[in-house]
C-alpha cells in the first residue's frame, strides 16, 4: 500500500517562506533535500493580467488560501465550551500551494524590538514582578535581538525590503524609526512613494510629537536584484496585493525568490500535491525516521525516510503535525504541564476611519505595505505604569487598495441600503482615510491548541482544536491604543470620524483580523516550559526542527514575517555550523 | 393559487413589459456616462434566465435585491444591473453547493463567535430561508414578499438584518448577512460574473477596474481625481 522512498538527508514539510529558505540554505550546504507541499505548483501565467485583478475570486472566495473542506480547525473561547469547526475561512487565512502565504501576503516586514526579545526581564525590571497578570505566561525569547540582527539583515536583503533605517549601528537616522534596534546597514531599497493618506498621517503625527516612518515593504520601490541573483520588478501600486499574487514580480515571495534559487541545486527536489499526515518516530520516540504523505492527486501513500525533518507548515500546521505525531508532550492548561500547543497567541487589531469632504485619496492606487507607521506606542517604547497593561501596537495609515467589494466605507449613521446608502457610498469611497492599530498579544494559560475529540479531516485525522479568548490585558491595550489612533484621526480634521471600537472579549473567529497566528511550539530556555530550544530544535526529538511563528513566546505589535525569516536563517545556520558536525541535541539540559 | 398567479405575472412581464419585477432605468446622462442599460424591459426580462431560482424565488430575490439597490438618479435597480443573475449563478455553481466549506457533522448550535454552523450549503440556505420568509409574509401580511408595501418590506428587511425576525428553523440574520454580502458582490464584482452591468457599480464609486499600473499615477494624481473609463476582465481578454 505505502511506497517507501529512498532516504534523503532532509525532508521539509511545507513550501512557504520558511520552507523555501530552508530548502535554499540546506541544499546549498550539499545535503539532499526534499520539499513536500500539500498545494499546487505555481505557473508563470498564474498571476497575469487581467485575470489576477479579480476581487471576487481572490479576495472574497479566497482562491489562494487553505481549502477548509479538507482540513480546518475547531474553535471555542473557553475550555468549558464545546469547540466547533471553522466551516469557512474568516479571522485568518492560512496559505496553500508553493510559496505558501508568502504568495499573497502584504509584505510589511519588521524586526521585533530588542525589548520583545527580552520581554519578561524587561517588564520585571521596569515595573516589578507584580505587574504581570496571574495567568500571563510571559517569557524571554531564548535569543537576543543582537544575535538575530545578521539574520534579519539577510532576510531583508534577500526580500529586497523598501524602507528607511532608523538606527544604523547606534546612530539615529532622520526619517526612520528611532525606537528600532541597531541595524548594520540601510534597507536594500528606498521607501515606496507616499500616498496622500501617508502624507497626512506623517504631518499630523509629527505635529503631535510622534515619530512617523514609512512601513518597511516587500513591495519593490525599484527594480532589484537580490544576493542570489534573483530579479524583482518595480511595484505598480496596483492595489491588488494582499490576497493576490503579484503580476509584476514586484512583491518578494518564496516562489519567485528562495524556491527557484534552491531549485538551481540538483540535490533539492520539490514535490507539490504532497500532504504530510505524520512525522514517523523510531520506537523509542526520540528520533524521527521521516514522514508519511499522501498524494492529493492520486491518493497514493508514501513514506519518505530522512535524517532530518523540518516542519515549515505554517505555525498552526506545525503544531497540528506535532500533536498528530506524538512529538513532545501536549500542553494541559489545568495542570500547566506539557509544551506542545502552549502559548498560542494572536493579535489585538482595530481599524479607525476618517472621512474628508474636501480630499481625494484614489484608494485604488496602493500597495500591500504602503503607508506610514508610528512606533511610539509599541513594545516598551512608552511608560506602561500608568496604563496598567503589557505590550503595545504599531499604529499606521494603510493605502492597500480600493477594491470595491471589500474596501468601501461610509460614515457612521449611514443606512445599510437604499438611495441614501448609495449616495454615501458614491461620495465617500474616494474620501476615506484608513488607519490600523496592530496590538501585541501575550500568552495566557487558557489560550492553547490541542486535538479535537470529535471532528476529523479528509485524511481521517483529528482536527486541531483552538481555545482562545482576549484577556483583560488585551482589552486595556485595545481601549488605550484605539483611542490614541482615534485622536490622531481627529487631529487631521476630518468631516466625519468613524466609531472608536476597541476589541473586547469574546474573540470571534468570523471577521478577518490578521493571519498572524503565533505560538503553540514555543522556543525557550527550559524544556519543561517550551517545545523548542533556541535553535528551534525540538527538545524531545532532536532531529526535528520547527520553523515559523509557532516558535514565538508572545506575539508582538508587528507583522511577524521579518522575525520568522530571521529565525529561519538563524536555525539554518545552526544546522549547518553546529548540528551537521555533531547531530543530536544542540543544547543539553 | 398565489404561486400560480405570480408565475403568470412574471411570464406576462417578459412578453408585454409590465410587472413589479421590471423597474425602469431612469439613469441620467450625468450619472451614466456610457449607459448601455437602456434596452426595453422585454429585452431585460429575456436576458434574465435563471439557473437556480424557481419562479417564486425569482419574485422574492428581485424584490429583495431591488429593495437594497433601488432604481434612482444614481443607478438602475439591482435587478437591472444583473445582481440577481449574479446571485443565481453563484448559487448554481460550486460556491452555492458548498465548495471550500467544511460541512461535516455533528452540527450543534454554537456561539456567534464560532461562526457559521448550519449543515447547509449556501444554495440550500437560500432555498429554505426564502421559503421561511415567504411563510412569514403570508402569515403576518397575507401576501408574498414582492407584493408588500415598501414600508412593510423595509420592516422585514430590518428585522432580518438584526435577527429579530423569528423564522422557522433558519436563523434570519445568518441568511441576511450572506444575501447582503452577495448583493454587494453582484454590484461590485467584475462584470464577467453577471452583475455590475456596464460597470455601473464601479462607475458609482469611481473605481477604474483592472488597469492598475499606478507607479506614476500615485504621484501625478495625488489628491486629484483620476477619471478614466473603467475596464473589466472581458475588455482586456
Ligand atoms: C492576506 C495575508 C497578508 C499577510 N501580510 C503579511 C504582512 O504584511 N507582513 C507579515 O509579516 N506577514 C504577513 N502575512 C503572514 C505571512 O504570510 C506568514 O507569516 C508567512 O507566510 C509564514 O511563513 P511560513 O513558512 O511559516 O508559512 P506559509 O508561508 O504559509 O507556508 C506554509 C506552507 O506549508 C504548507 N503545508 C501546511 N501543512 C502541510 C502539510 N501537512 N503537508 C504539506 N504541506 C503543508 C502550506 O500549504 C503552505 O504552503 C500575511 C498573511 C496573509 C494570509
Ligand atoms: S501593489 Fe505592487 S507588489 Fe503588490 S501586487 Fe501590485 S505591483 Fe505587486
Amino acid at each position: 500500500m505505502t511506497t517507501k522512498l529512498k532516504e534523503v538527508d532532509v525532508v521539509i514539510v511545507g513550501m512557504g517562506w520558511t520552507g523555501g529558505i530552508m530548502a535554499k540554505e540546506l541544499s546549498d550546504a550539499g545535503l539532499t533535500v526534499v520539499g513536500l507541499e500539500r498545494g499546487a505548483p505555481r505557473s508563470d501565467a498564474g498571476f497575469s493580467v487581467p485575470m489576477i485583478r479579480d476581487e471576487l475570486r481572490y479576495a472574497v472566495r479566497n482562491e489562494l488560501f487553505m481549502d477548509v473542506s479538507r482540513d480546518t480547525l475547531t474553535f471555542r473561547n473557553r475550555p468549558a465550551e464545546r469547540a466547533l469547526p471553522m466551516r469557512k475561512l474568516g479571522s485568518f487565512l492560512p496559505g496553500e500551494g508553493v510559496g505558501g502565504a508568502g504568495v499573497h501576503w502584504n509584505g510589511q516586514t519588521y524586526r521585533l524590538s530588542p525589548h520583545d526579545h527580552a520581554l519578561r526581564s524587561r517588564v520585571e525590571e521596569r515595573y516589578g514582578k507584580s505587574f504581570i497578570p496571574q495567568d500571563m505566561q510571559l517569557a524571554d525569547w531564548p535569543m537576543s535581538y543582537a544575535e538575530l540582527e545578521p539574520f534579519y539583515d539577510k532576510f531583508e536583503y534577500m526580500a529586497g525590503i523598501s524602507g528607511k533605517a532608523g538606527n544604523i549601528a547606534g546612530r539615529i537616522q532622520e526619517g526612520g524609526n528611532p525606537f528600532e534596534g541597531p541595524r548594520a546597514r540601510e534597507y536594500p531599497n528606498p521607501p515606496l512613494k507616499p500616498s496622500l493618506a501617508s502624507e497626512m498621517f506623517t504631518e499630523t503625527t509629527k505635529k503631535l510629537g510622534y515619530h512617523p516612518f514609512p512601513r518597511p515593504a516587500a513591495n519593490m520601490s525599484r527594480p532589484y536584484t537580490n544576493p542570489d541573483g534573483i530579479k524583482l520588478g518595480e511595484c505598480q501600486y496596483c492595489g491588488f496585493c494582499e490576497n493576490f499574487g503579484c503580476e509584476a514580480n514586484a512583491k518578494a515571495s518564496p516562489h519567485i525568490t528562495v524556491i527557484p534559487a534552491a531549485l538551481r541545486n540538483r540535490n533539492f527536489s520539490l514535490k507539490p500535491h504532497a500532504w504530510v499526515t505524520r512525522v514517523n518516530l523510531a520506537p523509542d520516540g526520540k528520533r524521527a525516521t521521516g514522514v508519511s504523505y499522501t498524494s492529493v492527486l492520486t491518493g497514493e501513500e508514501f513514506e519518505q525516510p530522512a535524517n532530518l525533518v523540518i516542519l515549515c507548515a505554517y505555525g498552526l500546521g506545525n503544531v497540528h503535525l506535532m500533536l498528530l505525531s506524538g512529538i513532545g508532550k501536549p500542553y494541559d492548561p489545568v495542570s500547566d504541564t506539557g509544551t506542545v500547543g502552549k502559548g498560542y497567541c494572536y493579535q489585538v487589531a482595530t481599524v479607525v476611519q476618517a472621512f474628508f469632504d474636501d480630499r481625494i485619496f484614489n484608494p485604488f492606487m496602493g500597495a500591500g505595505s504602503l503607508g506610514v507607521v508610528i512606533d511610539d506606542f509599541n513594545g516598551d517604547n512608552f511608560d506602561h505604569g500608568p496604563v496598567g497593561y503589557i505590550g503595545g501596537a504599531s499604529i499606521y495609515s494603510a493605502s492597500l487598495g480600493g477594491r470595491p467589494i471589500n474596501q468601501r466605507a461610509v460614515p457612521p449613521g449611514t443606512p445599510r441600503w437604499g438611495t441614501e446608502w448609495k449616495k454615501a457610498t458614491a461620495h465617500w469611497y474616494n474620501r476615506t482615510l484608513q488607519m490600523s492599530v496592530q496590538g501585541s498579544n501575550m500568552a495566557s494559560r487558557y489560550n492553547y491548541l490541542d486535538l479535537d475529540p470529535t471532528y476529523r479531516n479528509a485524511f481521517g485525522l483529528p482536527l486541531m482544536r483552538m481555545t482562545y479568548n482576549f484577556t483583560d490585558n488585551d482589552e486595556k491595550l485595545s481601549a488605550h491604543l484605539t483611542t490614541v489612533a482615534h485622536d490622531i484621526a481627529r487631529a487631521m480634521g476630518p468631516t466625519h470620524l468613524g466609531p472608536r471600537t476597541p476589541r473586547r472579549a469574546p474573540y470571534s473567529i468570523v471577521p478577518y483580523q490578521s493571519t498572524h497566528n503565533t505560538g503553540g511550539a514555543i522556543a525557550g530556555h527550559d524544556p519543561g516550559k517550551s517545545a523548542l530550544n533556541r535553535y528551534l530544535q525540538s527538545w524531545d526529538v532532536p532531529n526535528v526542527f520547527v520553523m515559523g511563528a509557532s516558535a514565538f513566546p508572545h506575539n508582538s505589535g508587528y507583522n511577524p514575517t521579518g522575525a520568522v525569516g530571521a529565525l529561519t536563517y538563524w536555525a539554518a545556520d545552526a544546522i549547518r555550523t553546529k548540528y551537521l558536525k555533531d547531530p543530536g541535541p544542540l543544547l543539553h539540559t | 393559487m398565489a404561486d400560480i398567479a405570480r408565475r403568470d405575472l412574471l411570464t406576462m412581464a417578459g412578453v408585454v413589459g409590465v410587472g413589479v419585477a421590471i423597474p425602469v432605468a431612469p439613469a441620467t446622462a450625468e450619472a451614466a456616462p456610457k449607459d448601455k442599460v437602456q434596452d426595453g424591459p422585454a429585452a431585460n426580462a429575456s436576458a434574465r434566465c435563471y439557473q437556480f431560482f424557481d419562479l417564486n424565488e425569482v419574485a422574492f430575490i428581485e424584490a429583495f435585491v431591488d429593495h437594497l439597490i433601488p432604481a434612482d438618479e444614481l443607478s438602475p435597480s439591482g435587478t437591472e444591473l444583473g445582481v440577481t443573475i449574479y446571485i443565481d449563478r453563484q448559487l448554481a455553481g460550486a460556491w452555492g453547493r458548498g465548495a471550500r466549506m467544511y460541512l461535516l457533522g455533528p452540527w450543534p448550535a454554537g456561539t456567534s463567535q464560532q461562526g457559521y454552523q448550519l449543515p447547509l450549503a449556501p444554495a440550500d440556505l437560500y432555498r429554505s430561508a426564502i421559503r421561511a420568509v415567504e411563510a412569514h409574509c403570508e402569515a403576518v401580511h397575507g401576501g408574498s414578499f414582492d407584493r408588500l408595501q415598501p414600508a412593510q418590506r423595509q420592516q422585514i428587511m430590518l428585522a432580518l438584518s438584526d435577527g429579530s425576525l423569528r423564522l422557522q428553523q433558519i436563523p434570519a440574520q445568518v441568511f441576511f448577512d450572506m444575501a447582503y454580502a452577495n448583493v454587494m458582490e453582484g454590484l461590485f464584482a467584475d462584470p464577467i460574473y453577471g452583475g455590475n452591468k456596464d460597470k455601473r457599480g464601479w462607475r458609482l464609486v469611481g473605481f477604474p477596474g483592472v488597469m492598475a499600473a499606478h507607479a506614476e499615477n500615485i504621484e501625478r494624481f495625488r489628491g486629484e481625481p483620476y477619471l478614466v473609463e473603467p475596464l473589466g476582465i472581458a475588455d482586456l481578454s
